[in-house]
């Protein structure tokens, strides 16, 4: 059942015509995959997805998609013109799909890889088995996402930093220092007032 | 009794109705105390500020909770014309039906709980950090300004206090070595309360609650004076009534996490003999309820955030903070081998 609405929300993501109702069939499949992650067993994963995806990603896409305010009448018209394009993108897409599946084989030593993997993954959590992995076998690749994700986040910050003049910061420091000058401190007796 | 019944009825049936029973035990409860909440709110700054608070209907003014509702049962439901009907219906439902569905996991007691899931700290986070959408979806679909600049607002305040939040929970599991709420409420009974060994993360967590919850002195998306009410301005009869209960359950789920994470649950503060003849669930109680007293009185002593310095704050002070606290944590568990060990 979630597979189903999965696909059909995400039909709707693309087709429906208001962009706000789009970000929110995407959170809809979010959700499902989120679903389908914890009928897997993966409640970890599960978890994350939606913390992340929906909790984060989506709250933000929300944001821009509200703002933007887009006339949904010129996107209607503008279909036809990219038709063309998204097929052909869709339709190389597909093709590799396809090669890959066709040649899709395991490794020769696959059941030692399995065999070896350091805890016996049945008995320990899903947190704990994943963690396990992450942080040993798949150290490095963890750490270079990590790196790639900083340079996204420095590239941005850099694209949009501008400097003015004249900006006014609010110093609290220097705010908080000054009680003694202008301000005049009272002890008010409870139940009373000034 | 389930011996007796089986065969009678369907084994599957039974768990179905199991289920439901258990979840009504829960969300009945709950809305009581949330009703009640709203009148302790108004008796406790009623007295802050010398004032008497509700005192007419009922004695001392007890059934003005019942009253309020009844009033809001009643009253005419308005949809905007411009509206967006789905989306305008669906908010309210969504922002009340969160702020119950988080309360699955909470232990009451040891093992009263209605689903020991092995991530349930997660399934919280995720549920608290679904509570933006109530809000932004409400402040779109009413096609407002008012209510639209309340929801953005409310939104970006949330998805800022949430990060630091998701520090301070990582620095105390890191303690307490599981995701089971459970779990990390037992490592209490070996550690001590959390709140001795982490206490600048708890303020750092109270406040973020305050901020996640929309309350004084972090009430932005709804500072009357410039945005009349923020995002529920055009919801009437009990669609702001779900409105107002989601809030002040969400209020009471804050503090139920607080307590489980910083001031040890169910447990008692001592295990010695006249603290551990209390059952745990008037522990928890006390303590949910200690918390919102604080939630209250902050709501009645401080002026209202400017939006820059809500920010400020957030990202600036508490996101480096809780990161250095974080390093800290794991160095000295590390050092003084406390680490929790897994498996391998």
């Amino acid at each position: 059942m979630f597979a189903a609405v999965l696909v059909a929300s995400g039909v709707m993501v693309i087709s429906s015509r208001n962009p706000v109702h789009s970000v929110l069939f995407l959170i809809l499949a979010f959700f499902n995959a989120a679903g389908l992650f914890l009928l897997l067993g993966a409640e970890f994963l599960a978890m994350s997805l939606v913390i992340v995806y929906v909790g984060a990603v989506a709250v933000l896409f929300l944001f821009v998609v509200m703002m933007l305010d887009i006339n949904t009448a010129e996107l209607k018209d503008g279909i036809l013109q990219y038709l063309p394009t998204g097929a052909v993108i869709g339709i190389l897409l597909l093709v590799e799909l396809v090669a890959l599946f066709g040649s899709w084989g395991f490794a020769p030593d696959v059941e030692a890889i399995i065999q070896s993997q350091t805890p016996p993954i049945a008995q320990a959590t899903n947190t704990e088995a994943l963690g396990m992995l992450i942080y040993t076998k798949y150290v490095f690749l963890f750490q270079a996402s990590g790196l790639i994700l900083l340079v996204a986040m420095v590239g941005s910050i850099l694209l949009t930093l501008r400097r003015r003049e004249g900006v006014r910061h609010q110093k609290i420091a220097d705010q908080v220092a000054r009680t003694t000058e202008t301000v005049k401190l009272h002890k008010v007796q409870t139940g009373r007032g000034i | 009794m389930v011996e007796l019944l089986d065969g009678v009825i369907p084994p599957l049936l039974w768990r179905v109705l199991l289920i439901v029973l258990e979840v009504l035990a829960i969300v009945l409860p709950m809305l009581g105390i949330v009703a009640y909440l709203t009148y302790a709110e108004r008796k406790v700054i009623g007295a802050i500020q010398l004032r008497k608070g509700p005192n007419v209907v009922g004695a001392f003014g007890l059934l003005q909770p019942l009253a309020d509702g009844l009033k809001l049962f009643t009253k005419e439901m308005i949809i905007p014309t411009q509206a967006n009907r789905g989306v305008f219906l669906l908010a309210p439902v969504l922002t009340f039906g969160l702020a119950l569905a988080a309360w699955a996991v909470v232990p009451f007691d040891e093992g009263w709980v209605v689903a020991d899931i092995n991530v349930g700290v997660l399934y919280l986070f995720a549920i608290s950090s679904l509570g933006v959408y109530g809000i932004i979806m409400s402040g779109w679909a009413s096609n407002s300004r008012y209510a639209f600049l309340g929801g953005l607002r409310s939104a970006a305040q949330m998805v800022s206090y949430e990060v630091s939040m998701g520090f301070v929970l990582v620095s105390v599991l890191l303690m307490a070595g599981s995701l089971n709420i459970s779990k990390v409420v037992e490592a209490q009974k070996e550690w001590g309360w959390f709140i001795v060994w982490q206490l600048p993360m708890f303020v750092v967590f109270v406040i973020s609650a305050l901020a996640e919850t929309n309350r004084v002195p972090f009430d932005l998306p709804e500072a009357e004076a410039e945005l009349v009410a923020g995002y529920n301005v055009e919801y009437s009869g009990m669609a702001f009534g779900m409105f107002f209960l989601g809030e002040y359950a969400n209020m009471i789920l804050m503090s139920g996490m607080t307590s489980i994470l910083f001031l040890g649950g169910w447990l008692p503060p001592l295990s010695i003999a006249p603290f551990t003849w209390v059952p745990g669930i008037i522990w928890f109680a006390l303590k949910i309820s200690a918390i919102l007293f604080f939630f209250l009185w902050a709501r009645a002593t401080f002026p209202r955030y400017r939006y820059d310095q809500l920010m400020r704050l957030g990202w600036k002070i508490f996101l480096p903070f809780t990161l250095l606290w974080l390093v800290l944590v794991a160095g000295a568990l590390e050092l003084t081998g406390k680490l929790p060990n897994m498996g391998g």
